[in-house]
């Protein structure tokens, strides 16, 4: 998070929506006049049931749109953990799904933040909003755009589909509550 | 005085290459005399193989493009794709429409490619000196089959015509010869019915031709005529193979 | 206004934005956004897609298409890439002007889907036979990709020569903000080569033989001189930091935007470095490059491959400085700490660390 450049990885199994939330996130910045990359893994390894995307914010031009070393990186499966806890550089944050990823080995020179995601996306009534419940966990938590841009970019996203709008924004909110209550 | 022959304005008045007793010479007059009398001219756009043919493009008088061997029906495809408004037809070879050229052509029937291919076919590379072609009978000799035509270790003769008739999106089949005054005539009949069949948009039209290679067979022009009726012919299927339904035609 | 878009996406739309009215293509990972939003987009647009049966009947209907004038693209990845050589041979002998996308993955063979630049020497080079040239140009940003992309179509049609816009599985997967600025394009001659149907004009032929080598010597020393006019017009390249540089880096494509990052650390360091990226692979920017000659103490390739744009390198440089090679295959790309060590190593004689 240095010099104005923040670098995300978001990773799960494929159908997590982290492809989405990673989305999001790019679209806000872009919403925000920041410069913003967003690259998905592709090919083989979507097929293999993971999936991840990396995001860019940054003040300046961005030269490596490659994330080797996420400042803010979010593991919604076990297999993500394993995979990702290692690159997460030293003074970051890990997200993880404590839903479903149990209590591993961590690291002591970075913030671990255990949430039970898809419990609280539960309780709101919709399973599929576990990873906007993370997105508004690492809003609360690390931010480095506006709440209401982050909403703003939620709804464009949402498209024609008001409900989808209205769902997704209390599952954010949902988790910046779950946040500031726990941590 | 009066005219009673003349030369067909579909035909350019460069001399045609051909060898003496090659028949693509009457099967190129049937077309230029198609072009013409179904005033076409100024409204095709055909497309040259690599063989024999390979130089059609200069005796035509409409547009032509030259394509690489074998993918004359790919090229038509981009063609007739980018100008529907314009007549498109394919002039191949055996080696090109059934060898090199296999995948294109089948894949265009299927797609029902509103384009004529005539598909000449005798029996043997012409161009390059008289070796075996993917319609080479059974112990046949060419240049690379010296010894015949060995079935189990060469495989056999393919006949294309019959395997388009099981493509849905050829709605038109024909296979004809050009020995006899009778044949040419009915060969004629099937390429109008194939280019009217374009002009109407009913999808993919393909005419085989029976063709003579007097010079790589060996033999000279009269015999290369009886080779082409006693030893070709009973091995391919013969006739309108497949017309449209709405036409009360027969799918064998 | 500015909107997110991937980098395959955002070529098939610069694409119908600069008339590209015909596309053929099969899928192929990572370039299938091409003809997937092209399939999507192409029939408001008065156009039309085809998916053809393999990349091989592919580059022959755009050979089709463009023989009748129509502006046409296709798109694809290595493998088909491959395929589509013999295309390219004869669209040059027969001065087609088209549009070739290369969204390149790993090999040789089937490869990765990974992210590379090793079509380099296929793309340059000529993968198909005889004496030919392709322009090719290779974008670094999705705007880039926009912008390269309608030019493309200009350019392919001012010369009658292919044009090919080659990126790694990374920008063709990328997502950046993008703008579609109204485009001022070049003067362009009509067609009137096209083999279009010959109404009221006498007949053309779009051909690409000679029956004689004499013919055969003629038609390769037009298209030589052809080659040559290219070769000094469409020189494109762009510079990081090159002002006061007295070593620099030649990048392009994505290895440039990891390089810049490189460049931006040594620099933290109070390193003077900076960084060549060629724009066109084809014609290589041999002008830009020589300007820096008298000021650069070592040259260093970053590539995306075992080392291919380095000879051209070292073809320019001739011996006049040292020239390195920073390299990543096999679909794996470099972290910009890789770039500065290799620099380090290889140019200040310094080890790791």
């Amino acid at each position: 998070m240095t010099s104005g450049i923040t670098k995300y990885l978001f990773a799960g199994f494929g159908g997590q929506g982290v492809l989405f939330i990673g989305k999001v996130m790019a679209q806000a910045a872009m919403l925000a006049k920041r410069q913003v990359t967003w690259i998905p893994a592709y090919g083989p390894e979507m097929r293999g049931g993971t999936a991840n995307c990396s995001v860019i914010i940054s003040n300046k031009r961005i030269g490596s749109p490659t994330v080797g070393k996420p400042d803010i990186a979010l593991v919604m499966n076990e297999a993500s953990y394993q995979k990702f806890i290692a690159s997460v550089v030293p003074g970051g944050t890990l997200y993880v799904n404590s839903s479903i990823v149990p209590d591993l080995q961590g690291r002591d020179d970075i913030k671990i933040v255990r949430v039970p995601v898809n419990d609280i996306a539960h309780e709101i009534g919709e399973a599929k909003v576990a990873n906007i419940v993370m997105l508004g966990v690492i809003q609360a938590l690390t931010p480095t755009l506006e709440d209401e841009i982050l909403i703003k970019a939620l709804v464009e996203l949402a498209g024609k589909k008001p409900e989808l709008a209205d769902l997704n924004s209390r599952a954010f909110k949902a988790g910046i509550e779950y946040a500031q209550k726990h941590f | 005085m009066k005219t009673i022959f003349a030369k067909t304005s579909g035909l350019t008045e460069r001399p045609f290459h051909y060898c003496p007793g090659c028949t693509h010479g009457i099967i190129h007059r049937l077309i230029g005399e198609l072009l013409e009398e179904m005033n076409l001219i100024e409204k095709a756009i055909g497309v040259a193989p690599v063989g024999c043919a390979g130089f059609c493009e200069n005796y035509f008088s409409c547009d032509m493009i030259g394509a690489a061997h074998g993918r004359a029906v790919a090229v038509a495809t981009g063609a007739k794709r980018a100008r529907p408004d314009r007549f498109v037809f394919t002039y191949q070879g055996d080696g090109d429409g059934a060898s090199i050229g296999l995948a294109e052509t089948v894949s265009a029937a299927a797609r029902g490619e509103k384009i004529s291919s005539i598909f000449v076919n005798n029996a043997i590379y012409g161009m390059t000196g008289g070796q075996m072609a993917p319609t080479s009978l059974v112990g046949q000799r060419t240049s690379t089959s010296p010894y015949g035509r060995d079935a189990v270790t060469m495989g056999f003769p393919l006949d294309l015509p019959k395997i388009l008739t099981q493509v849905e999106g050829a709605v038109y089949v024909a296979s004809v010869s050009v020995e006899s005054p009778q044949a040419i005539k009915e060969a004629k009949k099937a390429l109008r019915k194939a280019f009217q069949i374009q002009l109407d948009g009913l999808g993919y039209s393909f005419v085989s031709i029976l063709s003579t290679c007097p010079t790589n067979w060996g033999v000279d022009p009269v015999e290369a005529l009886d080779w082409l009726t006693t030893k070709m012919k009973p091995h391919f299927a013969l006739g309108e193979l497949k017309t449209p339904a709405l036409e009360g035609g027969s799918n064998p | 206004m500015a909107m997110l878009m991937k980098g395959n996406e955002a070529i098939a739309e610069a694409a119908i934005q600069a008339g590209c009215r015909l596309f053929y293509g099969y899928p192929i990972t990572p370039s299938t956004e091409i003809p997937e939003y092209m399939s999507k987009k192409m029939k408001s647009s008065g156009g039309t897609y085809l998916q053809a049966e393999s990349e091989v009947a592919a580059i022959n209907m755009v050979y089709g298409a463009g023989a009748v004038g129509e502006r046409v693209m296709t798109g694809t990845s290595s493998p088909g890439f491959s395929l589509m050589q013999e295309g390219l041979s004869y669209l040059f002998a027969a001065e087609i002007p088209c549009v070739i996308v290369d969204v390149m993955r790993s090999g040789p063979g089937l490869g990765g889907l990974g992210p590379t630049q090793a079509d380099y020497f296929q793309l340059t080079k000529g993968g198909g036979h005889g004496d030919y040239h392709s322009i090719v140009l290779a974008p670094a940003s999705v705007q880039e990709m926009v912008d390269l992309t309608k030019e493309a179509f200009d350019i392919a049609d001012y010369y009658r020569n292919l044009v090919i816009v080659a990126v790694d599985g990374i920008l063709g997967q990328m997502m950046e903000p993008v703008e579609f600025p109204p485009y001022q394009g070049r003067k362009l001659s009509p067609k009137t080569w096209a083999a279009s149907g010959a109404e009221g004009r006498p007949k053309n032929n779009v051909i690409s033989y000679y029956l004689t080598p004499d013919l055969g010597e003629s038609e390769n020393l037009r298209w030589g001189q052809k080659i040559s006019l290219m070769k000094e017009s469409e020189q494109r390249f762009s510079e990081y930091l090159m002002d006061d540089a007295e070593f620099a880096f030649v990048a392009f494509g994505t290895s440039a935007r990891i390089t810049e990052t490189a460049v931006d650390m040594l620099r933290e360091e109070g390193l003077k470095v900076g960084l060549f990226r060629p724009v066109s692979l084809w014609p290589f920017p041999e002008k830009g490059l020589s300007a820096r000659l008298p000021q650069i103490k070592g040259w260093m390739s970053v590539e995306l491959s075992s080392g291919q744009m380095v000879e051209d390198v070292k073809l320019i440089v001739n011996g006049q400085a040292p020239v390195g090679l920073c390299k990543r295959q096999g679909g794996m790309t470099p972290e910009p700490e890789e770039v500065v060590d290799a620099f380090k190593k290889q140019m200040l004689g310094r080890g790791q660390g």
